[in-house]
């Protein structure tokens, strides 16, 4: 097909971590006045490649173009000032200022140090006019609080557009927090858009969504750029195939474990977290992985089944007993989770590893709830000691531990107050690659002793490495869990994704 | 060494050695003597005891403004019970119990109703001064002291307790406070609240019962800061102690307490609070008009806490 000169053009991109590499070799064409999807499992280098692209990161190697001039911005402002401009995931609006505010704010057009009413009008009023495929225009005037989570998605992206001449709009995940009707709203405008001209950049996980609304793709796996080409002369197969690789995994029976009686189970919880009626039935001894994609609420179903999250309807059983969770009562009933975020949930990070340790169960020597900090430090060091802990003593801040030892203190925790139910929410996020094997053999080990994990992962491959049944979580309704011997990446990232 | 190098209260303790030695050269006939020493003990006490309490709130991640106004209203309480003929000991029981329901007030609106510290203990601030005022009629409140007043006044030269009692009741309670800060489940609940109160929740720790209690026993300390006070004043004073929150808060921080919470240590506040007391006397030794002093005692608060930030960043 024959295109005039590309509006982004990259050449043999790569960028690495320190030993990581993020970026191996990606070569990207992006044509103006086209919707270009970026596929990826997670850690493909995504989010990589659009920081480098928007400024954020500099690349080791390769080059770029923009309109065929070279591009080698050195700051998110400059790439802004070329007319690049990216939408993160996570909104990042003033919900206190109104439209025009938000739009404009950091490069308001100043007067003599006064804002310049007239100017910041017609330039608020060009970037919405931009997104008139909204149904309704959105007033300048109004609050932002005051509008839908797609009007606010809207309002972020007319800020990316405020600048003189915009030209490549990267958006991150733009429906993950959006219901459906949004998602159209937001659609018809992205569409428009594109008609004036604009190219875009567009990363989904649901494949659905891409078929929808891009005109081109690429799909990236470990750091290359595995298959590209027309929306419209691929498959869906094909994408697929090309995310999860020559490597398949199959599910591993596992023939050492036995499940035994129910340890923990839901039936019709729903919450206004995004849960729709889900039951759920972990048996002692076994490890049951939950697939699904960021927002599908397997996140939120962990919550609520530790009480961290209210439900609205539904009940939650442990050994059979119904119970009424709260994060003091489920521990109390040896049910514990592992929090996805580590650094602001999981861990005290300004807390040593000893007190971050013990912090759920303070083991009082004598009455009167008199701790012993030694005895406190003995118990802390043989759990550093078990799971090899890199940390310098027990009286080390977490805050100094790199992620994969964070992570394992935060796993130590719970082995300390001995749960025998634990729900883990990504427990090798952030982990490096010897941490995450030993982390594996762990949850093996406690399986085979007889306790219950529910597990939730992004990597559909280290589920089907560590569980024994695998359901998928789609929208907040979770599947049918199925043995995982019976189950392959390829299949199960197609049900997530909603192939 | 070292360990002793990175405690917060290691800093303001070389600032205190240091203004302390500064008065002492600059004025070694008066400040030095032993008389002086005790005076100023004596003029700590009361600010040191709130500042336990105040340390164990600032920990948790909270604020108390009500402070002063509560050993107002403690004064009031403790000279209307004497009026009335009962005994020293109960109207100190009684002074501390109204302070202390008043702190756990604070607690309940904070953990409950989940509003900010600062505006509760804004609100109860004014609330309880109102309380003491109309308790005491608008008045000062004259009543027989009843041996109250032996707590703080001097004592003579031959006596073996070297100083009154009230410095001695300060001391024992920062020392147990101290120690329960360190060594008790509820100390460490409180140091983890401060200072990650998700992770807190996360692992079972009753957030709402260590906030109420928290708040209890800041409101219990300025009940017996408030004894000491009607020690020193031996009236019922509505209108005494307006500001000392601010001062109270003021040795906190300087001791190495931070706002954000999961910092700050008692021996810290102790020093922050004997440091402001020797800047005090010392400048009216030295003859110091009493705004320097005021701008002196500013300076230092925010000195203390942004050498603090310069040690920890590097």
């Amino acid at each position: 097909m024959a295109r005039q000169v590309s509006r982004l053009e990259l050449a043999a991109i790569a960028k690495a971590f320190g030993s990581t590499r993020a970026l191996e070799d990606v070569s990207l064409s992006v044509a103006p006045g086209r919707i270009h999807a970026l596929l990826g499992e997670n850690g493909a280098g995504k989010s990589t490649l659009m920081q480098v692209i928007a400024g954020a990161e500099r690349p080791d190697r390769g080059s770029m173009r923009l309109e065929g001039l070279p591009y080698d911005p050195v700051s998110p402002g400059q790439a802004r000032e070329r007319g690049v401009a990216i939408v993160h995931q996570e909104l990042s609006i003033c919900p206190q200022l109104n439209v025009r505010e938000n739009v404009l704010l950091g490069a308001e057009p100043t007067r003599l140090g006064l804002v310049d009413a007239r100017r910041a009008r017609q330039r608020t009023e060009r970037a919405l006019r931009l997104l008139r495929g909204a149904d309704r225009p959105l007033d300048p005037d109004t609050l932002v609080s005051e509008l839908s989570p797609a009007e606010q998605q809207l309002v972020e992206i007319a800020r990316a557009l405020a600048h003189e001449a915009p030209k490549l709009l990267i958006l991150d995940e733009p429906t993950s927090s959006l219901g459906g009707d949004d998602v159209e709203r937001l659609f018809a405008s992205l569409r428009a858009l594109r008609d004036e001209g604009l190219a875009i950049i567009y990363i989904s996980h649901f494949l659905e969504e891409v078929r929808r609304l891009a005109d081109d793709f690429t799909v990236l796996r470990d750091g290359r750029a595995v298959l590209s080409g027309e929306v419209q002369a691929s498959e869906d197969d094909d994408w697929i195939a090309a995310m999860v690789g020559e490597n398949v995994t199959q599910g591993a029976a596992s023939a050492v474990r036995t499940p035994g009686r129910e340890a923990l189970g839901c039936t019709g919880l729903v919450s206004a977290s995004g849960l729709a009626g889900v039951d759920l039935s972990l048996a002692q001894g076994e490890v049951l992985g939950i697939a699904g994609l960021v927002g599908s609420g397997r996140t939120e179903l962990l919550r609520a089944l530790f009480g961290l999250e209210p439900f609205s309807a539904g009940q939650v059983r442990v050994r059979g007993q119904r119970v009424v969770p709260s994060p003091a009562a489920q521990l109390a009933r040896g049910v514990g989770l592992l929090s996805e975020d580590r650094k602001s949930e999981g861990l005290a990070l300004a807390l040593s590893v000893a007190d971050n340790l013990t912090l759920s169960k303070l083991t009082p020597f004598g009455r009167w709830g008199v701790v012993s900090p030694r005895r406190q430090r003995g118990v802390a060091a043989a759990w550093v000691d078990r799971l090899r802990i890199r940390c310098r003593d027990v009286s080390q801040p977490a805050r100094e531990l790199s992620g994969g030892n964070q992570q394992k203190v935060a796993i130590a925790r719970l082995l300390h107050h001995d749960v025998e139910v634990l729900l883990l929410d990504e427990p090798t996020r952030g982990v490096d690659v010897s941490s995450r094997a030993e982390v594996h053999a762990l949850i093996a080990d406690l399986a085979a002793r007889g306790k219950a994990v529910l597990m939730v992962s992004s990597s559909i491959s280290e589920l089907l490495e560590t569980c024994d049944r695998i359901a998928v979580m789609r929208r907040g309704v979770l599947g049918a869990p199925r043995p995982a011997g019976e189950l392959s990446e390829h299949g199960l990232l197609a049900e997530a994704s909603g192939a | 060494m070292k360990a002793w190098l990175a405690r917060p209260w290691f800093g303001p303790l070389v600032a205190l050695v240091v203004v302390y030695l500064l008065f002492v050269w600059l004025s070694p006939d008066t400040f030095a003597r032993s008389v002086n020493l005790s005076t100023m003990a004596r003029q700590t006490v009361v600010v040191a005891i709130a500042a336990v309490g105040m340390t164990y709130v600032i920990i948790h991640g909270g604020i108390d403004l009500s402070v002063g106004s509560a050993v107002a209203l403690t004064t009031v309480v403790i000279a209307r019970v004497l009026e009335r003929g009962s005994g020293p000991l109960v109207a100190v029981l009684a002074g501390v119990a109204v302070a202390s329901l008043a702190g756990a007030i604070n607690g309940l609106l904070v953990a409950r109703l989940r509003i900010t510290p600062f505006i509760v203990t804004l609100g109860t601030m004014g609330a309880l001064r109102g309380a003491a005022k109309g308790l005491a009629d608008e008045q000062k409140v004259d009543a027989d002291p009843s041996g109250l007043d032996q707590l703080m006044s001097a004592l003579s030269p031959s006596s073996p307790w070297l100083l009154p009692a009230g410095v001695w009741i300060a001391l024992a309670v920062a020392g147990l406070a101290a120690l329960a800060l360190g060594y008790t489940v509820f100390g460490r609940h409180v140091v983890a609240i401060g200072s990650n109160v998700r992770t807190a929740e996360l692992c079972g720790v009753p957030v709402a019962r260590v906030t109420i209690l928290v708040y209890a026993l800041a409101g219990a300390l300025a009940g017996l800061a408030g004894v000491m006070e009607f020690s020193t004043l031996t009236v019922g004073d509505p209108t005494d102690s307006i500001g000392l929150e601010l001062a109270v808060i003021a040795a906190v921080v300087i001791g190495g307490g931070s706002l954000a919470g999961g910092q700050g240590s008692i021996a810290g506040a102790m020093v922050g609070a004997v440091l402001m007391t020797v800047i005090r006397t010392g400048c009216t030794h030295v003859g110091v008009p009493n705004w320097v002093q005021e701008i002196l005692t500013g300076a230092i608060i925010v000195a203390a806490v942004g050498l603090e930030r310069l040690r920890r960043r590097r």
